[in-house]
């Protein structure tokens, strides 16, 4: 297989996707202040919005149903982010941290 | 075998080099030490895939992912980080020593079976197409089959947006 015509192949968008994912999913662990983890969280979201995105053009009889799809992941995307981050300076005010760390009062 | 001097075969080379953009941005986003460095790698990675949407034949799709995360998702993000400003620096592990490497293990495992799976399945094409996927037919059925998911985003967007300021605004007046 010819390494440019990569782009009319549906394996290789859910490759792409998978490893958004698997990237997202490691920052989410790995990461240790809320915004971090949003942005790892974004990612997991764009790799989803792919799968569908590639499913819907090669596979789907209707192909407005992947796109409709996508529109409202990123509605939703947009929604969760502003809810996020004004919990985030919430929490910055009362504990002047970010840190996930910071954030412990139950000790579990 | 594609000759890299066509139509073709530039649109391929771009192609790669949106695959590139997208997972550059990825790992510059979930490894990079400060906060504004990673949201940049976050914009990155958004734009490498606006560029993989406009060649899954859905060019209105791409240009709401650049308008909306670019333009809105990221630019917030970085208010948010101005805002709520992090001594990142003083990364200190008080944490097990084994997050890392079995956070690494646990995505790499996870990438692997992902895309083992997406290229094992025999994926069977649609026998038939009932519309072309243009913005056209994206607006009907947006306004027909869907419009009962449309006002009720409509309206989730808009709870968000006042959730967001009374959340914000708490706390303000002491």
């Amino acid at each position: 297989m010819n390494i440019l015509e990569l782009s009319a192949n549906l394996q290789t968008y859910l490759v792409i996707g998978a490893m958004l994912f698997g990237i997202g999913f490691y920052g989410l662990v790995q990461r240790q202040t809320f915004i971090g983890m949003l942005i790892s969280a974004e990612l997991i979201l764009s790799g989803a919005s792919l799968n569908f995105m590639a499913f819907n053009r090669f596979l789907a009889p209707d192909p407005t149903v992947g796109q409709i799809f996508t529109l409202f992941i990123m509605a939703i995307a947009a929604a969760e982010a502003a809810i996020a981050l004004s919990i985030i300076i919430a929490v910055y005010r009362n504990y002047k941290s970010i840190d996930t760390e910071d954030v412990m009062d139950l000790q579990g | 075998m594609m000759s890299l001097f066509t139509l073709e075969g530039l649109s391929g080379l771009l192609f790669l080099g949106f695959i590139g953009l997208t997972l550059s941005g990825a790992l510059i986003a979930t490894s990079a030490r400060s906060l504004i460095r990673s949201v940049a790698g976050l914009a990155l990675c958004f734009l490498g895939v606006a560029g993989l949407y406009y060649y899954l034949n859905s060019p209105f799709v791409a240009l709401m992912q650049i308008l909306i995360y670019v333009g809105a998702v990221c630019v917030t993000i970085i208010f948010a980080v101005m805002l709520a400003e992090s001594s990142e620096l003083k990364q200190i592990t008080r944490r097990n020593r084994l997050v890392g490497p079995l956070s690494f293990l646990a995505s790499g495992l996870l990438i692997w079976a992902l895309a083992g799976l997406a290229l094992k399945t025999e994926w069977s094409p649609a026998s038939c197409l009932v519309n072309r996927g243009t913005v056209e037919d994206l607006g009907q059925s947006l306004l027909t089959t869907y419009s009962m998911s449309f006002e009720l985003i409509s309206v989730v967007l808009l709870v968000a947006v006042v959730g967001s300021l009374v959340l914000a605004r708490a706390g303000r007046d002491k």
